[in-house]
This record gives C-alpha cells, sequence and structure tokens, in this order.
C-alpha cells in the first residue's frame, strides 16, 4: 500500500506540474520566449493566497483571488519589461528573467519575511479519505482532481475553440498566421496571462501542503523546466506527459533510491533526450 | 488598387529588388513572370511585409501600406498564397479554412464548390494532405478571408501535371468571380493565356511590362528562359 500512497504523492506533484509547466511550455512553443521568473510568479501566488486567506478569513477566496493577482502582475510585468526583450536573443531573456527571480525572492522577504507561512485546507477537504485501509489526506486528492481538470479545460479552449485555433496556428507558424490577419503578439499576451494565473493557482493551491516561504519557488522551478525540455516544448500533451513522468519519477526516486533521489530525473530527462531530442511531443514550429 | 514606387528590398547584404514599380488594378489578373531567383517570391513577401523595403513605397487602396505589421496588411485586404503553402499542421482542414474567415462574399459553400476535394476532407489534418490538396486548401484559406487583393506565389508548383491543370481551370474561373489577383509564374504559356497584364522581373529589376499580346520571343529569350522546365 505504500506504492498505492506513493503514486498518490506523485500525481499530486505532477498536478503542480501541469499548472506550472503548460504556460511556461506553450508561451516558449508560440513566441520562443522563456521566463525563468515563472516560479517566482509561483511563490507570489502562495503569498498573495495567504495574504487573501488572511484578509477574507477564506480558503476560496484565496484560491479565486491569487491567480488573478498573479495574472494581473504577469500583464504588467510584461507590459513594463518583457515586451522589450521579447525579440532578443534567449541569452538575454535568460538574463533579464533570471534576475528577477532574485528580486522576487527579496521582495518576498521583505514584505513576508523568513518564516514560512501556510494558509488552512478548506474545511471540505479537511479530513481523510479511507483507501485499502490507508488515511490519505483529502486535500492531496483534491489537488489531482484539480490538475486534470484544469488539463481538460485547456484541452476544450485549445481543441474546440477559434482562440485555441489560433494558439495552434500560431506555434505551427507564426509567420503565416499574422498573413491571415491574426495578431499573434495579442495571442500570444493572452497566453503569456494566462500562464501567469495558472502559476499562481498552482501556488496557491500548493499552499496548505507546502511551506511558503523564500526561495520556495526555486527546487519547483527546476522540475517545471525539466518538464518542458522533457514533454516538448509547446504542447499540452507534453506538459502533461512530462509533468507525469517528472512527478512520478522524483516521488518514486525518493522512495526506491533515497541516496540517489537528486539524480532521478536527471537521469530521466537524460534517457528520454537520448531518444527523442526534441522530447516526447513537441509541437511541430515552422520559425 | 495596390502600387509599388521604386521599392528596393535586400537580404542582408544583397539587393534582392532594385527599384520595382508594379500597379495591380481593382479586379485584374496580374502575372509576374521571371527565372528562380528573379526576385519574385521577395516581391510578394515585400507587400505582405515579411520583407521590408529599405526604400520605396508600397501603397493598397491609396494608404501605404510598406512597414505596416503583416497582420495589419492582411487584415487591410491583402490574402497571401506562400510558395509553400504553408498549411498548419496542427490544425485540421476546417480549422485551417475558417481560422481567418472574414465576412464576404466568399463562403464555405462558394470554395467547396470551386474545390469539391476539401469538402471531404475537413476533419483531416491539415499536414494529412496531399500537394495538390493543399495548395486547394491554401488557396480556399486565403478566398475566405475575402480578400480585396490575392497573392499567389507559383500556385502549380511541384504538383503532378493532371493537378496543375485542375488548378489552373480553378484559376482561370477565379479570374470572372473573384478579387485582384498578383499571381507569380514560371510558365509564360499560362500566364499569356489568363493574365490581364505582365510584369517580367528579371535579376530584381522590371525588364518589361504590358499586355500578354504584346510579349515578345526576345523578352522572353532573355529573361524567361525558351523553354520553362517544369511543364
Amino acid at each position: 500500500m505504500v506504492f498505492l500512497i506513493q503514486l498518490l504523492n506523485g500525481l499530486q506533484l505532477a498536478a503542480l506540474l501541469f499548472l506550472l509547466s503548460v504556460g511556461l511550455s506553450v508561451v516558449f512553443g508560440l513566441m520562443r520566449f522563456i521566463n525563468l521568473a515563472h516560479g517566482t510568479l509561483f511563490m507570489f501566488g502562495a503569498y498573495l493566497g495567504v495574504a487573501c486567506a488572511a484578509a477574507f478569513d477564506s480558503f476560496w477566496a484565496a484560491f479565486f483571488l491569487a491567480p488573478l493577482l498573479v495574472a494581473a502582475g504577469g500583464a504588467a510585468l510584461y507590459g513594463i519589461l518583457l515586451r522589450h526583450i521579447r525579440r532578443k536573443s534567449p541569452m538575454q531573456q535568460v538574463l533579464v528573467t533570471f534576475g528577477l527571480i532574485f528580486i522576487g525572492f527579496d521582495v518576498a522577504r521583505m514584505v513576508w519575511g523568513r518564516f514560512p507561512y501556510s494558509i488552512a485546507e478548506p474545511a471540505v477537504f479537511a479530513g481523510g479519505v479511507q483507501i485499502f485501509g490507508q488515511v490519505y489526506p483529502a486535500y492531496r486528492l483534491f489537488l489531482i482532481a484539480l490538475g486534470i481538470a484544469v488539463m481538460a479545460a485547456l484541452y476544450l479552449g485549445l481543441e474546440k475553440t477559434r482562440i485555441g485555433a489560433m494558439v495552434r496556428a500560431g506555434v505551427d507558424n507564426r509567420r503565416m498566421a499574422a498573413a491571415l490577419g491574426i495578431n499573434v503578439e495579442r495571442v500570444f499576451f493572452f497566453v503569456f496571462c494566462l500562464g501567469c494565473g495558472l502559476a499562481g493557482l498552482a501556488g496557491v493551491a500548493a499552499a496548505p501542503v507546502f511551506p511558503v516561504f523564500p526561495g520556495m519557488d526555486m527546487p519547483i522551478l527546476i522540475l517545471a523546466l525539466i518538464v518542458v525540455v522533457v514533454g516538448g516544448p509547446g504542447s499540452l500533451k507534453g506538459a502533461m506527459f512530462g509533468s507525469l513522468l517528472v512527478g512520478l519519477a522524483d516521488t518514486f526516486g525518493q522512495v526506491v533510491f533515497p541516496e540517489f533521489a537528486a539524480a532521478t530525473i536527471y537521469a530521466l530527462m537524460a534517457a528520454v533526450l537520448m531518444v527523442r531530442p526534441t522530447g516526447l511531443f513537441p509541437a511541430a514550429t515552422v520559425h | 488598387m495596390l502600387e509599388l514606387c521604386g521599392v528596393n528590398t535586400f537580404y542582408g547584404a544583397s539587393r534582392i529588388l532594385r527599384d520595382v514599380s508594379l500597379r495591380v488594378p481593382p479586379g485584374k489578373l496580374v502575372a509576374l513572370l521571371g527565372r528562380n531567383g528573379a526576385g519574385k517570391s521577395t516581391l510578394l513577401k515585400t507587400i505582405v511585409g515579411q520583407a521590408a523595403a529599405q526604400s520605396g513605397r508600397v501603397r493598397f487602396d491609396g494608404e501605404d501600406i510598406t512597414s505596416a505589421q503583416p497582420w495589419r496588411i492582411a487584415r487591410a485586404g491583402i490574402a497571401y498564397v506562400p510558395e509553400a503553402r504553408e498549411i498548419f499542421p496542427s490544425l485540421t482542414v476546417a480549422e485551417n479554412l475558417f481560422l481567418a474567415r472574414r465576412a464576404g462574399e466568399w463562403s464555405g459553400e462558394k470554395v467547396f464548390a470551386l474545390f469539391p476535394p476539401l469538402k471531404a476532407r475537413l476533419r483531416h489534418g491539415g499536414g494529412e494532405l496531399s500537394g495538390g490538396e493543399q495548395q486547394m486548401l491554401a488557396i480556399a484559406r486565403a478566398l475566405l478571408q475575402n480578400p480585396r487583393l490575392l497573392l499567389l506565389d507559383e500556385p502549380t508548383e511541384g504538383l503532378a501535371p493532371v493537378v496543375v491543370d485542375e488548378i489552373r481551370r480553378r484559376l482561370a474561373g477565379l479570374k470572372t468571380a473573384g478579387p485582384a489577383i498578383l499571381l507569380v509564374e514560371q510558365n509564360h504559356a499560362f500566364a499569356a493565356a489568363i493574365a490581364d497584364q505582365i510584369y517580367v522581373l528579371g535579376k530584381g529589376e522590371i525588364r518589361w511590362h504590358g499586355a500578354p499580346a504584346g510579349l515578345r520571343a526576345d523578352v522572353v529569350g532573355a529573361w524567361l528562359g525558351v523553354h520553362d522546365v517544369r511543364d
């Protein structure tokens, strides 16, 4: 039964990774834009969640407000700074957004201090659920369900709507999409803000499970980047399978080979890249 | 309708277009002829904003579109069918068609009447089509934008002879019912048969223009080659 519990833990991590990596992946696929500060948005989602939960004395207020605030923050960040480095080389994007990680870290430390915060899980999911004789926290099951629900919503949005078709067209061939009269910049901005909002959602959703502290963004940012590389940038399917693989490998790695725990996911990444150098399900992009 | 005045376009340091001036009147079909590498595709790319004119002006309905963003040029009413067709492989045929649809005379019905094979393929992926079907889809996609000007870059290139004939019949049919067309061709016999006006581009410069009947052997010999290797 340890296996089942670890499987659920792995799925829960995969759900969070999916929320975080899907924005990163599609933004990169659409515009070759690398935002390393994506993890910082995750951290601010958690902190803003803490603040909202305290202000309204409600988990659900935090759950719905924090992602919107992070999306708005992402929009502002894009308008003020990122817009200007959109067409620059990847190295400049990496350096600027890497700098944002440090700024975010210091801002979080100045405003909230060094000590960890947490949000109480909502009353509905406060207890445990009996699974094959084991008690498993209900909130963690909710996280898995949240990941699945967001994935389904994104799938429908991307595959069945006109704006979704525009996003896919932009990922396929940005130049031709523009030649059809699609304002790819605006589509990109929309996707970017949505990705920021999902990073914020991942942050607030993680807050009852993981401690909220300055620097909480780094470990998960690295995992999310590995998800993008393993899954193949630009595709929803890639983010989904990448998250599952990395989430499960990381969780089981820590149980099965505790002494190599840190290396498991890197070994996985290396193995995937040897077989599929562009990741499992890369989008077929023309640039 | 479309007017180019003294357009110069460079790729890096090499000058591809030299002082190109050209007009496409409303409702007319203008053919642009020239050998490989003459600069025909670059001329179309300059019009749609994919290549930047170093100097000179591109005007569309009197409006200067020389350095406008490509999506604005498209919205102004210019549709472009590139040489490589550039169908979106992750979109279905239907999505490819209706993604950029704008209201107007051309509807799904009308486009399927022009290119019947597309109707049976609506649910297929854009990447699953044959070369001829891709070309039909690219033209249909452009028509559904309901443009006032259609730019076609070698629509029959690389297709089987029987498909070439079919596409050409459709283009001839389009001429009477459609928008103004600027057609890039290698085959001057076909172009002469359907065009109202012909421009001959050689080494980046307009070498001759006039009515098809005036296209003489010396111009053909100097700038178009004696035989078209593709035909």
